[in-house]
Protein backbone atom coordinates (compact mmCIF):
# COMPACT_ATOMS: atom_id res chain seq x y z
CA UNK A 1 0.00 0.00 0.00
CA UNK A 2 1.29 3.28 -0.76
CA UNK A 3 1.98 5.86 1.06
CA UNK A 4 -1.07 7.98 2.41
CA UNK A 5 -1.75 11.52 1.08
CA UNK A 6 -1.92 13.80 3.97
CA UNK A 7 -4.87 15.27 6.02
CA UNK A 8 -6.51 18.10 5.78
CA UNK A 9 -9.08 19.94 8.39
CA UNK A 10 -12.14 21.19 6.49
CA UNK A 11 -13.54 24.80 7.80
CA UNK A 12 -17.44 26.02 5.90
CA UNK A 13 -19.35 29.45 5.90
CA UNK A 14 -22.04 28.16 5.93
CA UNK A 15 -23.55 31.94 5.23
CA UNK A 16 -22.36 35.83 4.42
CA UNK A 17 -21.72 37.00 7.97
CA UNK A 18 -21.19 33.37 9.88
CA UNK A 19 -18.13 32.31 10.81
CA UNK A 20 -16.52 29.17 9.25
CA UNK A 21 -16.83 26.30 11.28
CA UNK A 22 -15.00 22.93 11.24
CA UNK A 23 -16.97 20.35 9.03
CA UNK A 24 -14.84 16.98 8.83
CA UNK A 25 -11.24 16.20 7.15
CA UNK A 26 -10.34 15.16 3.53
CA UNK A 27 -6.98 13.43 2.63
CA UNK A 28 -5.35 15.12 -0.30
CA UNK A 29 -1.66 14.99 -1.96
CA UNK A 30 -1.18 19.08 -1.63
CA UNK A 31 -3.89 22.07 -0.91
CA UNK A 32 -5.13 22.63 -4.15
CA UNK A 33 -6.53 19.13 -3.65
CA UNK A 34 -7.61 18.94 -0.83
CA UNK A 35 -9.81 22.27 -1.70
CA UNK A 36 -11.46 20.46 -4.66
CA UNK A 37 -12.17 17.44 -2.14
CA UNK A 38 -13.50 19.44 0.35
CA UNK A 39 -16.09 21.22 -2.42
CA UNK A 40 -16.95 17.80 -3.30
CA UNK A 41 -17.36 16.21 -0.29
CA UNK A 42 -18.88 18.84 2.09
CA UNK A 43 -20.69 21.40 -0.32
CA UNK A 44 -22.47 19.30 -2.40
CA UNK A 45 -25.99 21.24 -1.68
CA UNK A 46 -25.01 25.08 -1.16
CA UNK A 47 -24.07 24.59 2.31
CA UNK A 48 -21.42 26.63 1.88
CA UNK A 49 -19.88 30.38 0.99
CA UNK A 50 -16.24 29.57 1.63
CA UNK A 51 -13.99 27.08 2.30
CA UNK A 52 -10.95 26.75 4.45
CA UNK A 53 -8.22 23.54 4.46
CA UNK A 54 -5.79 23.79 7.20
CA UNK A 55 -3.28 20.78 7.26
CA UNK A 56 -3.95 18.92 10.32
CA UNK A 57 -0.65 18.62 11.83
CA UNK A 58 -0.70 22.59 11.99
CA UNK A 59 -3.55 22.68 14.71
CA UNK A 60 -2.18 23.35 17.90
CA UNK A 61 -5.51 21.91 20.18
CA UNK A 62 -5.97 22.59 23.94
CA UNK A 63 -6.23 19.74 25.80
CA UNK A 64 -8.99 18.53 28.05
CA UNK A 65 -6.68 17.35 31.14
CA UNK A 66 -5.50 21.33 31.10
CA UNK A 67 -9.47 22.32 30.85
CA UNK A 68 -9.40 23.38 34.36
CA UNK A 69 -6.25 25.78 34.54
CA UNK A 70 -6.88 27.00 31.27
CA UNK A 71 -10.13 28.25 32.03
CA UNK A 72 -10.49 28.48 35.58
CA UNK A 73 -8.78 32.48 35.38
CA UNK A 74 -12.21 33.34 33.29
CA UNK A 75 -14.73 31.94 35.81
CA UNK A 76 -13.76 34.39 38.69
CA UNK A 77 -13.84 38.05 36.86
CA UNK A 78 -17.49 38.36 37.03
CA UNK A 79 -17.12 42.20 36.37
CA UNK A 80 -16.21 41.28 32.76
CA UNK A 81 -19.92 40.49 31.89
CA UNK A 82 -22.59 43.27 31.07
CA UNK A 83 -25.09 41.91 34.76
CA UNK A 84 -22.62 42.27 36.87
CA UNK A 85 -23.18 46.61 36.94
CA UNK A 86 -26.56 46.89 38.23
CA UNK A 87 -28.32 50.62 37.46
CA UNK A 88 -31.21 52.31 38.94
CA UNK A 89 -34.84 51.62 36.84
CA UNK A 90 -34.84 55.22 35.84
CA UNK A 91 -31.82 55.00 33.58
CA UNK A 92 -33.56 52.59 30.90
CA UNK A 93 -32.27 49.80 28.76
CA UNK A 94 -28.31 49.78 28.11
CA UNK B 1 -27.10 -2.78 10.34
CA UNK B 2 -24.83 -1.16 8.29
CA UNK B 3 -22.60 -2.80 11.06
CA UNK B 4 -24.78 -5.60 12.01
CA UNK B 5 -21.95 -7.59 14.14
CA UNK B 6 -20.02 -5.50 16.65
CA UNK B 7 -17.64 -7.34 18.66
CA UNK B 8 -17.10 -5.74 22.03
CA UNK B 9 -14.58 -7.89 23.83
CA UNK B 10 -17.00 -7.64 26.58
CA UNK B 11 -20.39 -10.27 27.16
CA UNK B 12 -20.92 -8.46 30.59
CA UNK B 13 -21.43 -4.71 31.82
CA UNK B 14 -19.19 -3.77 34.60
CA UNK B 15 -20.67 -1.86 37.55
CA UNK B 16 -19.59 1.81 38.31
CA UNK B 17 -17.87 0.00 41.23
CA UNK B 18 -15.93 -2.39 39.48
CA UNK B 19 -14.52 0.42 37.36
CA UNK B 20 -11.51 2.36 37.76
CA UNK B 21 -11.57 6.36 38.77
CA UNK B 22 -11.29 7.09 34.92
CA UNK B 23 -13.43 4.68 33.58
CA UNK B 24 -16.19 5.97 35.86
CA UNK B 25 -15.79 9.92 34.77
CA UNK B 26 -16.25 8.46 31.23
CA UNK B 27 -19.01 6.17 31.66
CA UNK B 28 -21.19 9.28 34.49
CA UNK B 29 -19.95 11.46 31.29
CA UNK B 30 -21.83 9.16 28.54
CA UNK B 31 -25.10 8.21 31.14
CA UNK B 32 -25.00 12.17 31.36
CA UNK B 33 -25.66 12.23 27.29
CA UNK B 34 -22.19 14.40 27.71
CA UNK B 35 -20.24 13.49 23.99
CA UNK B 36 -17.21 12.25 24.48
CA UNK B 37 -14.37 14.31 22.12
CA UNK B 38 -11.46 12.86 20.37
CA UNK B 39 -8.99 14.24 23.19
CA UNK B 40 -11.13 12.96 26.04
CA UNK B 41 -9.54 9.72 27.98
CA UNK B 42 -11.89 7.05 27.15
CA UNK B 43 -11.55 3.00 27.59
CA UNK B 44 -9.49 1.15 25.56
CA UNK B 45 -12.41 -1.41 24.21
CA UNK B 46 -14.82 1.76 23.37
CA UNK B 47 -12.06 2.82 21.07
CA UNK B 48 -11.39 -0.20 19.29
CA UNK B 49 -15.51 -1.19 19.43
CA UNK B 50 -15.83 2.19 17.66
CA UNK B 51 -13.46 1.54 15.14
CA UNK B 52 -14.93 -1.61 14.12
CA UNK B 53 -18.22 0.12 14.24
CA UNK B 54 -17.42 2.93 12.30
CA UNK B 55 -15.26 1.00 9.92
CA UNK B 56 -17.77 -1.56 9.39
CA UNK B 57 -20.60 1.42 8.40
CA UNK B 58 -17.67 3.07 6.12
CA UNK B 59 -17.30 -0.10 4.22
CA UNK B 60 -20.91 -0.48 3.76
CA UNK B 61 -21.24 2.74 1.99
CA UNK B 62 -18.23 2.21 0.13
CA UNK B 63 -19.49 -1.50 -0.78
CA UNK B 64 -23.08 -0.25 -1.19
CA UNK B 65 -22.17 1.79 -4.40
CA UNK B 66 -21.17 -1.33 -6.14
CA UNK B 67 -24.63 -2.89 -6.89
CA UNK B 68 -26.25 0.95 -7.81
CA UNK B 69 -23.37 1.66 -9.80
CA UNK B 70 -24.30 -1.41 -11.84
CA UNK B 71 -27.44 0.57 -13.43
CA UNK B 72 -25.70 3.88 -14.10
CA UNK B 73 -25.35 2.89 -17.74
CA UNK B 74 -28.73 1.60 -18.10
CA UNK B 75 -30.88 3.52 -16.43
CA UNK B 76 -34.01 4.17 -18.54
CA UNK B 77 -33.87 8.29 -19.20
CA UNK B 78 -31.32 10.70 -18.51
CA UNK B 79 -33.17 12.08 -15.44
CA UNK B 80 -32.73 8.66 -13.80
CA UNK B 81 -29.63 8.48 -14.54
CA UNK B 82 -28.40 12.11 -13.38
CA UNK B 83 -30.83 11.10 -10.17
CA UNK B 84 -28.76 7.83 -9.78
CA UNK B 85 -25.38 9.49 -9.97
CA UNK B 86 -25.74 12.19 -7.51
CA UNK B 87 -26.88 9.27 -4.77
CA UNK B 88 -23.98 7.06 -5.37
CA UNK B 89 -21.62 10.29 -5.09
CA UNK B 90 -23.69 10.92 -1.41
CA UNK B 91 -22.65 7.50 -0.63
CA UNK B 92 -19.01 7.65 -1.37
CA UNK B 93 -19.61 10.90 0.97
CA UNK B 94 -21.00 8.87 3.37
CA UNK B 95 -17.85 6.46 3.62
CA UNK B 96 -15.57 9.56 3.32
CA UNK B 97 -17.63 11.29 6.41
CA UNK B 98 -17.09 8.20 8.60
CA UNK B 99 -13.51 7.36 7.52
CA UNK B 100 -12.77 10.94 8.67
CA UNK B 101 -14.81 10.78 11.96
CA UNK B 102 -12.74 7.09 12.36
CA UNK B 103 -9.32 8.80 12.03
CA UNK B 104 -9.69 10.94 14.81
CA UNK B 105 -9.80 7.79 16.82
CA UNK B 106 -5.81 7.04 15.83
CA UNK B 107 -7.18 4.48 13.21
CA UNK B 108 -5.35 4.70 9.83
CA UNK B 109 -8.02 4.46 6.54
CA UNK B 110 -5.50 2.41 4.38
CA UNK B 111 -4.72 -0.22 7.32
CA UNK B 112 -8.95 -0.03 7.86
CA UNK B 113 -9.25 -0.54 3.79
CA UNK B 114 -6.69 -3.09 3.86
CA UNK B 115 -8.60 -5.55 6.73
CA UNK B 116 -12.11 -4.86 4.41
CA UNK B 117 -9.92 -6.41 1.24
CA UNK B 118 -8.63 -9.48 3.29
CA UNK B 119 -12.22 -10.35 4.50
CA UNK B 120 -11.18 -9.04 8.19
CA UNK B 121 -13.51 -6.32 8.39
CA UNK B 122 -17.03 -6.57 7.14
CA UNK B 123 -19.79 -4.27 5.94
CA UNK B 124 -23.75 -4.80 5.44
CA UNK B 125 -24.49 -8.23 4.32
CA UNK B 126 -27.49 -6.71 1.91
CA UNK B 127 -24.94 -5.47 -0.39
CA UNK B 128 -24.12 -8.92 -1.39
CA UNK B 129 -27.16 -9.09 -3.14
CA UNK B 130 -27.19 -9.09 -6.76
CA UNK B 131 -29.46 -6.33 -8.79
CA UNK B 132 -30.87 -7.96 -11.61
CA UNK B 133 -33.34 -5.36 -13.31
CA UNK B 134 -33.93 -1.69 -13.25
CA UNK B 135 -36.97 -1.93 -10.27
CA UNK B 136 -34.29 -3.29 -7.76
CA UNK B 137 -32.83 0.15 -8.00
CA UNK B 138 -36.28 1.68 -7.07
CA UNK B 139 -36.42 -1.25 -4.50
CA UNK B 140 -32.93 -0.48 -2.83
CA UNK B 141 -33.78 3.06 -2.54
CA UNK B 142 -36.97 2.51 -0.92
CA UNK B 143 -36.02 -0.55 0.97
CA UNK B 144 -32.25 -0.60 1.87
CA UNK B 145 -31.85 2.96 2.55
CA UNK B 146 -35.07 3.24 3.91
CA UNK B 147 -34.03 0.76 6.32
CA UNK B 148 -30.45 2.52 6.64
CA UNK B 149 -32.55 6.32 7.73
CA UNK B 150 -34.09 3.75 10.69
CA UNK B 151 -30.87 2.93 11.86
CA UNK B 152 -28.86 6.21 11.52
CA UNK B 153 -31.60 8.48 12.70
CA UNK B 154 -30.78 7.18 16.45
CA UNK B 155 -27.00 6.99 15.95
CA UNK B 156 -27.61 10.84 16.10
CA UNK B 157 -27.63 10.44 19.38
CA UNK B 158 -24.57 8.29 19.40
CA UNK B 159 -21.94 9.45 22.51
CA UNK B 160 -18.67 9.71 19.86
CA UNK B 161 -19.14 12.81 18.81
CA UNK B 162 -17.03 12.87 15.24
CA UNK B 163 -19.36 9.80 14.94
CA UNK B 164 -22.83 11.66 16.11
CA UNK B 165 -21.93 14.58 13.87
CA UNK B 166 -21.15 12.67 11.04
CA UNK B 167 -24.75 11.07 11.11
CA UNK B 168 -26.19 14.06 11.31
CA UNK B 169 -24.86 15.20 8.03
CA UNK B 170 -26.09 11.44 6.70
CA UNK B 171 -29.43 11.56 7.57
CA UNK B 172 -29.71 15.20 6.11
CA UNK B 173 -28.94 13.74 2.30
CA UNK B 174 -30.75 9.72 3.16
CA UNK B 175 -34.11 10.75 2.55
CA UNK B 176 -33.53 11.96 -0.87
CA UNK B 177 -32.35 8.40 -1.47
CA UNK B 178 -35.28 7.02 -0.26
CA UNK B 179 -37.66 9.41 -1.86
CA UNK B 180 -36.02 8.64 -5.30
CA UNK B 181 -36.13 4.85 -5.02
CA UNK B 182 -40.05 4.85 -3.82
CA UNK B 183 -40.96 7.07 -6.76
CA UNK B 184 -39.21 5.02 -9.45
CA UNK B 185 -41.61 1.90 -7.98
CA UNK B 186 -44.44 4.09 -7.48
CA UNK B 187 -44.27 5.07 -11.71
CA UNK B 188 -43.79 1.81 -12.57
CA UNK B 189 -46.35 0.32 -10.50
CA UNK B 190 -48.72 3.67 -11.82
CA UNK B 191 -47.69 3.64 -15.97
CA UNK B 192 -45.83 0.40 -16.10
CA UNK B 193 -46.78 -2.42 -18.69
CA UNK B 194 -48.12 -5.51 -17.31
CA UNK B 195 -44.16 -6.96 -17.13
CA UNK B 196 -43.10 -3.52 -15.32
CA UNK B 197 -45.22 -4.23 -12.48
CA UNK B 198 -44.10 -7.83 -12.13
CA UNK B 199 -40.68 -6.57 -12.17
CA UNK B 200 -40.95 -4.66 -9.38
CA UNK B 201 -42.86 -7.50 -7.23
CA UNK B 202 -39.88 -9.31 -8.06
CA UNK B 203 -37.33 -6.96 -6.68
CA UNK B 204 -39.50 -7.16 -3.63
CA UNK B 205 -39.72 -10.61 -3.05
CA UNK B 206 -35.85 -10.91 -3.35
CA UNK B 207 -34.81 -8.06 -1.25
CA UNK B 208 -37.57 -7.95 1.58
CA UNK B 209 -35.88 -10.27 3.72
CA UNK B 210 -32.20 -9.13 2.98
CA UNK B 211 -33.35 -5.94 4.19
CA UNK B 212 -34.77 -7.13 7.29
CA UNK B 213 -31.77 -8.67 7.97
CA UNK B 214 -30.03 -5.38 7.84
CA UNK B 215 -30.89 -4.78 11.25
CA UNK B 216 -28.46 -7.67 12.79
CA UNK B 217 -29.38 -10.79 14.82
CA UNK B 218 -32.17 -10.82 16.84
CA UNK B 219 -32.21 -9.48 20.31
CA UNK B 220 -31.13 -12.98 21.90
CA UNK B 221 -28.45 -13.12 19.64
CA UNK B 222 -27.04 -10.20 20.13
CA UNK B 223 -24.20 -10.71 23.26
CA UNK B 224 -22.22 -7.50 22.27
CA UNK B 225 -25.58 -5.58 22.53
CA UNK B 226 -25.28 -4.58 26.49
CA UNK B 227 -22.13 -3.41 26.33
CA UNK B 228 -22.82 -1.21 23.20
CA UNK B 229 -26.07 -0.41 24.33
CA UNK B 230 -24.03 1.24 28.11
CA UNK B 231 -21.79 2.83 26.05
CA UNK B 232 -24.68 4.56 24.11
CA UNK B 233 -22.95 3.55 20.48
CA UNK B 234 -26.17 1.73 20.28
CA UNK B 235 -29.08 3.31 21.20
CA UNK B 236 -31.67 0.06 20.03
CA UNK B 237 -31.63 -3.04 19.91
CA UNK B 238 -31.52 -4.89 16.86
CA UNK B 239 -35.23 -5.83 17.34
CA UNK B 240 -36.80 -2.70 18.06
CA UNK B 241 -35.36 -1.29 15.17
CA UNK B 242 -36.79 -3.85 12.76
CA UNK B 243 -40.01 -3.18 14.24
CA UNK B 244 -40.11 -0.10 13.53
CA UNK B 245 -38.94 -0.43 10.04
CA UNK B 246 -41.60 -3.19 8.95
CA UNK B 247 -43.91 -0.93 10.43
CA UNK B 248 -43.23 2.06 8.65
CA UNK B 249 -43.24 0.34 5.46
CA UNK B 250 -46.01 -1.97 5.12
CA UNK B 251 -48.40 0.63 4.61
CA UNK B 252 -46.52 2.32 1.95
CA UNK B 253 -46.13 -1.62 0.10
CA UNK B 254 -49.30 -1.86 0.42
CA UNK B 255 -50.28 1.58 -1.34
CA UNK B 256 -47.66 0.43 -4.19
CA UNK B 257 -50.29 -2.20 -4.27
CA UNK B 258 -47.19 -4.85 -3.96
CA UNK B 259 -46.83 -7.81 -1.47
CA UNK B 260 -44.16 -9.02 1.18
CA UNK B 261 -43.15 -12.48 0.57
CA UNK B 262 -44.08 -13.30 3.82
CA UNK B 263 -47.62 -15.01 4.53
CA UNK B 264 -47.30 -14.50 8.30
CA UNK B 265 -46.83 -10.49 7.56
CA UNK B 266 -50.22 -9.18 9.53
CA UNK B 267 -51.20 -6.52 11.46
CA UNK B 268 -51.81 -7.58 15.67
CA UNK B 269 -54.57 -4.75 17.12
CA UNK B 270 -53.45 -5.75 20.43
CA UNK B 271 -49.64 -4.56 20.03
CA UNK B 272 -50.44 -2.04 17.59
CA UNK B 273 -47.21 -3.33 15.51
CA UNK B 274 -47.20 -5.79 12.30
CA UNK B 275 -46.31 -9.43 13.29
CA UNK B 276 -43.87 -11.31 10.69
CA UNK B 277 -42.43 -14.12 10.32
CA UNK B 278 -39.01 -15.86 11.48
CA UNK B 279 -36.27 -14.72 9.37
CA UNK B 280 -34.27 -17.58 7.69
CA UNK B 281 -30.66 -16.55 9.71
CA UNK B 282 -28.73 -19.43 8.65
CA UNK B 283 -29.08 -17.31 5.28
CA UNK B 284 -27.55 -14.10 7.27
CA UNK B 285 -24.95 -15.72 8.87
CA UNK B 286 -23.84 -17.56 5.42
CA UNK B 287 -23.98 -14.25 3.99
CA UNK B 288 -21.59 -12.45 6.68
CA UNK B 289 -19.57 -15.20 6.22
CA UNK B 290 -18.40 -14.19 3.29
CA UNK B 291 -20.96 -17.06 1.48
CA UNK B 292 -23.71 -14.47 -0.53
CA UNK B 293 -24.34 -14.33 -4.13
CA UNK B 294 -22.11 -11.05 -4.88
CA UNK B 295 -19.32 -11.02 -2.07
CA UNK B 296 -16.02 -12.15 -3.55
CA UNK B 297 -17.55 -10.03 -6.83
CA UNK B 298 -17.37 -7.24 -4.70
CA UNK B 299 -14.35 -7.42 -2.57
CA UNK B 300 -12.63 -7.84 -5.81
CA UNK B 301 -14.03 -5.21 -7.62
CA UNK B 302 -13.12 -2.79 -4.19
CA UNK B 303 -9.81 -4.40 -4.55
CA UNK B 304 -9.34 -3.64 -8.35
CA UNK B 305 -10.60 0.08 -7.64
CA UNK B 306 -7.89 0.65 -5.42
CA UNK B 307 -4.96 -1.33 -7.01
CA UNK B 308 -5.43 0.27 -9.92
CA UNK B 309 -5.71 3.89 -8.87
CA UNK B 310 -2.45 3.36 -7.33
CA UNK B 311 -0.18 4.82 -9.77
CA UNK B 312 -2.75 8.25 -9.78
CA UNK B 313 -2.41 8.43 -5.86
CA UNK B 314 1.48 7.73 -6.46
CA UNK B 315 1.56 10.48 -9.05
CA UNK B 316 -0.22 12.96 -7.45
CA UNK B 317 2.04 12.61 -4.16
CA UNK B 318 5.21 13.15 -6.79
CA UNK B 319 3.41 15.81 -8.39
CA UNK B 320 2.77 17.77 -4.58
CA UNK B 321 6.38 16.93 -3.35
CA UNK B 322 7.90 18.32 -6.64
CA UNK B 323 6.28 21.34 -5.93
CA UNK B 324 6.53 22.28 -2.51
CA UNK B 325 10.28 21.20 -2.94
CA UNK B 326 10.59 24.21 -6.01
CA UNK B 327 8.95 26.68 -3.54
CA UNK B 328 11.42 25.76 -1.10
CA UNK B 329 14.34 26.09 -3.75
CA UNK B 330 12.88 29.30 -4.70
CA UNK B 331 12.27 30.97 -1.13
FE1 LIG C 1 -25.59 6.30 2.91
FE1 LIG D 1 -28.30 6.31 1.09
Amino acid sequence: MSEEWPLYEVFVRSKHGLNHRHVGSVHAADKEMAMENARELYTRRNEGVSIWVVPSNNITASSPDEKEPLFDPSQDKVYRHASFYELPDEVGQM
Amino acid sequence: MYAQLVETGSKRVKTLEEMSPEERTFQEKVDAEIKIEPKNWMPDAYRKTLVRQISQHAHSEVVGMLPEGNWVTRAPTLKRKLQLMAKIQDEAGHGLYLYSAMETLGASRDEEIEKLHQGKAKYSSIFNYPTLNWSDMGAVGWLVDGAAIVNQVVLQRTSYGPYSRAMVRICKEESFHQRQGYQILLDMMREGTEEQKAMVQDSINRLWWPALMMFGPSDEDSPNSQQSMAWKIKRKSNDELRQMFIDQTVPQLEFLGCTAPDPDLKWNEETGHYDFGEIDWSEFYEVLKGNGPCNRERIATRKKAIDEGTWVRQAAKAYADKKQQKQRDAA
